[in-house]
């Protein structure tokens, strides 16, 4: 009985780690990307508790989850690419008049090709 | 000039690897010694949490190579960084919120790095650990306040202090035991806070180093210019 919670938990942590391991790639968002990567480490450490390595979960929650989420955030800021939802409006590249048709600037792949990422 | 330097350079960690390589008798390691450390632990070292009796008591000289890397790597980051220019530009205070959520999780989170710190070598956690969240602690009212910052001289001092009791306890060892931070002052009782020796006296010291440099670290990624 306890073994088919343990298991079927470490399942739901696993697929949860998987869906956000992708969403750090999809995510146009990059603030979002930073968020998803430390539920990433924070799954991770949830399977550390369930493999009973307590000392590595620790390290996995306070460094993967805590840590380096702050560090890439605060690297975003740095290459200034720190933009909120609200604040597209500011991104030339994103203003309506050099988009190639009257699509939403919701998605990065729908701008020209040499703004991409700027 | 700097060509034949880097040349020299190189040519010597490529002489050191090589009579290392050269040194090592690849196939001939011990494998069993993990069950061994396991069986022999908790009397030879007196703590409870057999990761940190391996990681202080047994594998002391490793944890101190990685306080160095860390040194190192930080280091690095304050070099790449640079000095903050005077009228550089500064994120927006934040919220009320959010600045009443920082002063509520300080105390609780440099309690509970302390806690993690002390009791290392009772229950999981430890050194790294614990130093992790204390810097965690002291940075999280820095993000709330981006116009206040660590000061960097403490910061400096302590790390500096943590780094020196670290190597003096092992010094102390050496010349009492013969042994480069051999275990001392008894293994008392176990299972309780002052027992196994000099582990709690190594985990602060790891502890009080890590956090230092990593709220160093990121202190000085936060100092660094906004782009806008």
């Amino acid at each position: 009985m306890t073994w088919d919670l343990m298991s079927s938990l470490a399942l739901v942590v696993v697929v949860v780690v998987l869906v956000s391991a992708i969403l750090v790639l999809t995510l146009d968002n990059l603030i979002g990307a930073v968020a998803v990567s430390s539920v990433v480490s924070l799954g991770v450490s949830v399977l550390f508790v369930l493999l009973h390595a307590p000392d590595v979960a620790m390290t996995e929650a306070a460094v993967g989850t805590g840590l380096s989420g702050v560090v890439l955030a605060l690297g975003l800021r740095r290459l200034g690419l720190w933009r909120l939802e609200g604040d597209r409006g500011e991104r030339r590249d994103l203003a309506p008049e050099n988009l190639p048709s009257p699509v939403q600037p919701t998605n990065r792949r729908l701008q020209p090709k040499g703004d991409a990422g700027a | 000039m700097r060509n034949v330097a880097s040349l020299v350079f190189t040519a010597g960690i490529a002489f050191l690897f090589l009579v290392i390589a050269a040194e090592l008798g690849v196939g001939d390691t011990e494998r069993a010694i993990g069950g061994q450390i396991l069986a022999a632990a908790p009397d030879e070292i007196g703590a409870t949490n057999i990761v940190t009796a391996v990681l202080l008591g047994y594998r002391g000289i490793d944890t101190l190579g990685e306080l160095s890397i860390l040194f190192a790597a930080a280091t690095a980051a304050g070099l790449v960084l640079g000095r903050r220019p005077g009228p550089a530009c500064q994120d927006p205070a934040g919220g009320f919120i959010l600045r009443t959520g920082a002063d509520l999780l300080f105390p609780l989170l440099v309690v509970v790095g302390l806690y993690i710190i002390v009791h290392g070598h009772l229950t999981p956690g430890g050194g790294f650990q614990g130093g992790v969240i204390l810097a965690a602690a002291f940075f999280v009212p820095v993000l709330a306040r981006p116009t206040k910052s660590l000061n960097h001289t403490a910061i400096a001092v302590i790390e500096g202090l943590a780094g020196a009791a670290f190597i003096s306890i092992g010094i102390w060892a050496l010349v009492d035991t013969g042994d480069f931070l051999r275990q001392l002052l008894g293994k008392g009782v176990m299972g309780e806070v002052l027992s196994a020796g000099t582990l709690p006296l190594l985990s602060t010291a790891v502890g009080l180093k890590v956090g230092a440099e990593l709220a160093g670290l990121m202190q000085a990624i936060a100092d660094s210019e906004a782009a806008d």
